[in-house]
């Protein structure tokens, strides 16, 4: 690694000392044949000189390497010692081969020199005056030590110098190559800040921005000059999360050593951002908060998408207004806002009659109608606070988030109402709508968005089949029985099952003398939530969900057997029965089978049963309810007309009907009571006379209902009327009733 | 290497630098004033600092023949300092010039002047590295390149062990090189010591906390350990001049004065 010490014999080539001494084998120059005869001269200096300097220098040799080594230096010493003419030089190059070996403490040199002065010459005769030429011994002696010694102390201060140089030449290289490292290592952080795509900027703990890479100027619109006369929390926005300043004042007091936000930022030119931002906190080397580093990725264009997307999944794509989502969104949030006093409307609105305009114009008229009636309702109703939504087909809902009372929504109904009064045009048709509203208005105390939204629904259900282009409001009393109407309807066929229907009798008493002839069963529903129910209860409702069949049948049953009780205990003075046929039983295929097989189960005769029909049962059909009847009244069962003359009673027709019996309704009987100061009396009491006379005439009886008086029970007697039924006989109740008056 | 590794502050001339001043100590001239002041404080202490160091030096080189002479041809010398006189890759080549040197040095300086004057032949190879870190060391591209696993190596941790300290665990750092090393491989160790002179040892130890490199002088057992696995050529492990020495070279009386041991084992 070091300069390969010049001089040094190799240690393959090591020869003896004795063959070395007397060989010229070092050094330039030198006469051999001045050397050749002072062999043992050299090697003993050589010895000598090894052992002088032992120690005062490190050279990389052995001991016996060393005195080889010198062994060469003394011939060169020697030569120049006897050479003639007298030439001290090559002493120079001796002193200069001691420092290449690496001789190079002083104390090796100081050795050397008085080694020289004393032990060469005396081994060699060189003594005191002694000449071997024209100079005296010791001025040859003292011109080579001197030359020695400069050989040397040049070699050495050559030596020293080049040392020197090299290693300040290694801390310049070590440096260099640190240095550069450092600015290649600094121009990637550079290129990394400087072409980045996301904004980088930094800024001190006092929020004074510093530095911005371009893609923050270009995200920002600022100069770097702008940015620089800025602080940090300029860039607040009104809408930021509290957390963030908290955050950032929690990052820049050292408190936290990075944050990530979502945040929006005003550009230079006023339009806003959105970003991800990361900042973070650089210390310096005692840990104290130096700088921020804030790294901004623009997410507005994904922003945006998001909004877009979250657009299109809250409101309707043809319309364009709100859809279901949006509005059950808003109307969660009005409860949840609402507070204790807090109000919430809503106005349910359904297109009369749209189905026959997409029917017949087709779908594309049809969208196109909805849109006009999108854009009406939005520009009529949308104000602060209420929202307009399409929920569905031709179902439209307006939400009045803060109402202040039920008249806010009712004004609102009436405008769109009014809104919907002029036709709308679609391509080259005048296309006139109205539509059907309902109508929620309370209190968010106590109700929920589910509730209110049932409640528009029936509302808007109620509009519709009240008549159709008006609103209706929702109505607690009225909801609460249909409700109970449902309930009911839903609760029947088990109640038939659970024997909750019971029959209660009215008798029915011939006018003539007083007699108990009939009895008419009225059934009753035991419910155990609703308590006692009279038959206009719930006989409307199973008409309209057909329970009424098998309910009938069950009255026909029970009825008939409680007349065979009667038959077998009375005998020819039992009453006869009467059971009241609902229209839809009428008209049941299976009536007449049912009737008879009733009658066979029971065993009661076909003659002391009784069916009452109403007028229209009987008058306002086709045939085959007439086929029944004819075919009931051939098995000897009694037909009645109930309720006779409060329907159209086609007077002519009645010849022609299975009919044995008319039960006058009570509001003619009602006009006969003797106390009636008007006079109405005299004009009932015809009628009913020639009610009277007509059904004679036709063969038919005649029994008159709600006599509640013994004045009316005379009147109608005179008039002829057969038969009474009211309370002035007996109200309604258990069979044992009747056999009371019977016994 | 093309880039450096080490950081600015490996190149602090405000401090001293153990191989600068150990340069001084064997005569060179390749250290700086703040080198020479230390080494001056240190002779003023103990005035033997130079001999030892010198006897130190003649230790590695007749180590170094002695692994040639068992037929060892390429030599890893961890902590190799700047090169003055008598560097392995000369004692090693003039024997055989086929031999295969690699010096690792931690000092960024020593690395550079090493490489500045290295002869492009090359046999030889400097890296710079952290002798702590064998791993690190065995994987430089240089050591791979230069050195075969499967052939016997000299590992030579010269007066250098002493600067590391016992939380970096010489003994396993030894072991690790040795696991790699084939069979008839030999670590050739000198470590200096506080046995014999302590009242010296303790002002020198505190002399080099000014340096990068601290030292941890060690007694002969602590050294011994050091060698464990490693069957001990003789005459063991001994006072640097004590080991092997050669014909004419002077015998000395009181051979621990120079501080350290040395010592040559050989991988079973």
């Amino acid at each position: 690694m070091s300069r390969p010490a010049e001089g040094i014999p190799e240690p393959r080539h090591r020869l003896g000392l004795a063959a070395l001494a007397g060989r010229g084998a070092v050094g330039g120059g030198a006469a051999d044949d001045d050397v050749t005869g002072h062999a043992d001269v050299v090697l003993g200096f050589a010895l000598a000189w090894a052992e002088a300097v032992a120690g005062t220098s490190y050279v990389s040799m052995s001991r016996s390497e060393v005195e080889q080594h010198l062994a060469g230096l003394t011939r060169q010493l020697v030569t120049a010692l006897l050479a003639e003419p007298f030439d001290p030089a090559p002493a120079r190059e001796v002193g200069a081969a001691m420092v290449a070996a690496h001789f190079t403490g002083t104390e090796t040199l100081t050795r050397t020199v008085a080694l020289l002065a004393t032990d060469l010459p005396a081994r060699l005769g060189l003594t005191g005056d002694a000449c071997p030429g024209r100079e005296r011994a010791v001025e040859r002696v003292a011109a080579v030590q001197g030359a020695l010694a400069g050989g040397y102390a040049e070699a050495l201060r050559q030596r020293t110098l080049d040392e020197q140089e090299a290693i300040s030449q290694a801390v310049f290289v070590a440096r260099d190559q640190t240095e550069q490292a450092l600015r290649a290592s600094e121009a990637r952080f550079r290129a990394v800040f400087a072409e980045a795509a996301t904004g980088i900027g930094v800024g001190d703990v006092a929020g004074r921005i510093l530095d911005a890479n371009a893609s923050l100027l270009d995200m920002m619109g600022y100069s770097l000059e702008e940015l620089r006369q800025r602080n940090v929390r300029d860039f607040m926005h009104p809408e930021d999360a509290a957390s963030v300043w908290r955050l950032y004042d929690e990052l820049v007091q050292g408190q936290r050593d990075h944050f990530r936000v979502e945040k929006r930022f005003f550009r230079s030119d006023g339009e806003v951002i959105w970003t991800h931002l990361t900042t973070s906190l650089i210390r310096d080397d005692r840990g104290n908060p130096t700088y921020q580093v804030a790294m901004i990725e623009d997410v507005t264009d994904r922003h945006l998408l998001q909004e877009r997307l979250r657009y299109q999944a809250l409101h309707d794509p043809l319309t364009g207004l709100p859809n279901r989502a949006l509005f059950l969104d808003r109307l969660s949030r009005a409860f949840e806002t609402g507070g204790r006093d807090g109000r919430v409307g809503l106005c349910y609105l359904d297109l009369d009659g749209f189905k026959v305009i997409n029917d017949s114009l087709g779908h594309d008229v049809g969208d196109q109608l909805l849109v006009a009636v999108g854009q009406r309702l939005d520009a009529c109703v949308s104000a602060p606070g209420r929202l307009v939504a399409r929920i569905g087909g031709d179902e439209f809902i307006i939400l009045v988030e803060r109402s202040g009372s039920t008249q806010d929504v009712v004004t609102i109904a009436d405008h769109v109402l009014a809104a919907l009064e002029a036709p709308i045009r679609v391509g080259e048709h005048e296309l006139a709508v109205s539509a059907s509203i309902g109508l929620v208005e309370r209190p968010v105390q106590g109700t929920t968005p589910a509730d209110v939204m049932r409640d528009a629904d029936i509302t808007l259900y109620w509009a519709k089949s009240d008549g159709k282009a008006k609103w209706a409001l929702f109505d607690p009393e009225r909801n609460a029985r249909e409700v109970a109407r449902f309930t009911l309807s839903a609760t029947m066929p088990a109640a038939i099952e659970r024997g909750e229907f019971y029959l209660d009798y009215q008798p029915l008493v011939r006018l003539s003398d007083g007699q108990l002839v009939g009895a008419e069963a009225l059934v009753r529903w035991r419910h155990p939530e609703f308590g006692l129910l009279a038959p206009d209860r719930f006989i409307g409702l199973a008409e309209e969900t057909g329970q009424i069949v098998p309910l009938g049948r069950w009255v026909l049953r029970e009825a008939c057997r409680q007349a065979r009780l009667w038959q077998d205990r009375f005998g020819s003075r039992a009453p006869f029965i009467s059971v009241n046929l609902a229209v839809r039983q009428s008209r049941d295929p299976g009536l007449v089978a049912d009737v008879a097989k009733v009658l066979a189960d029971t065993g009661v005769e076909a003659t002391r049963l009784q069916l009452e029909l109403t007028e229209s049962a009987v008058m306002g059909t086709a045939d085959e309810p007439l086929d029944a009847l004819r075919a009931l009244s051939a098995m000897g069962v009694r037909i009645a007309i109930d309720d006779f003359g409060t329907g159209y009673s086609n007077l002519a027709y009645l010849r022609h009907l299975p009919v044995h019996e008319l039960k006058i309704a009570g509001s003619f009987v009602e006009g006969l009571r003797a106390s009636a100061a008007d006079g109405s009396h005299v004009v009932d009491a015809r009628i009913v006379g020639t009610l009277v006379s007509l059904a004679h005439a036709l063969g038919l009886g005649v029994t008159a209902e709600g006599v509640e008086t013994e004045a009316q029970a005379r009147r109608l007697d005179d008039i002829g009327c057969d038969s009474g039924q009211g309370w002035y006989f007996a109200r309604p109740g258990p069979p044992d009733q009747i056999n009371r008056l019977l016994s | 290497m093309d880039r450096p590794d080490w950081a600015p502050g490996d190149i602090d001339l405000a401090r001293p630098s153990a191989a600068r001043v150990y340069d001084y100590y064997l005569g060179g001239s390749h250290n700086f004033a703040v080198d020479r002041e230390l080494a001056a404080e240190a002779v003023q202490l103990w005035p033997d600092l130079p001999r030892i160091m010198r006897t130190n030096r003649a230790f590695l080189r007749r180590a170094v023949r002695y692994c040639l002479a068992s037929g060892i041809r390429q030599f890893l010398d961890l902590g190799s300092g700047i090169p003055t006189v008598g560097n392995v890759h000369e004692v090693a080549q003039a024997v055989d010039p086929g031999c295969r040197v690699v010096y690792v040095d931690l000092d960024p300086v020593a690395v550079v002047h090493s490489r500045a004057i290295l002869p492009r032949e090359g046999r030889t190879a400097v890296v710079h590295g952290d002798l702590r870190d064998p791993d690190a060391v065995l994987a430089a591209p240089a050591v791979r390149e230069l050195l075969d696993p499967d052939e016997p190596l000299a590992l030579l941790m010269v007066a250098v062990l002493h600067f590391v300290q016992d939380a970096d665990d010489p003994a396993a750092v030894v072991a690790r090189y040795a696991e790699e090393m084939a069979p008839g491989s030999h670590l050739v160790l000198s470590h200096a010591t506080h046995e014999g002179r302590p009242e010296r040892a303790e002002p020198h130890q505190r002399l080099y906390a000014r340096t990068r490199t601290p030292m941890r002088m060690r007694s002969h057992a602590e050294v011994a350990a050091l060698l464990d696995g490693f069957e001990l050529v003789e005459p063991g492990l001994v006072p640097l001049p004590r080991w092997r020495p050669e014909v004419g070279d002077a015998a000395d009386d009181h051979p621990e004065r120079f501080a350290g041991y040395a010592g040559v084992g050989r991988k079973p």
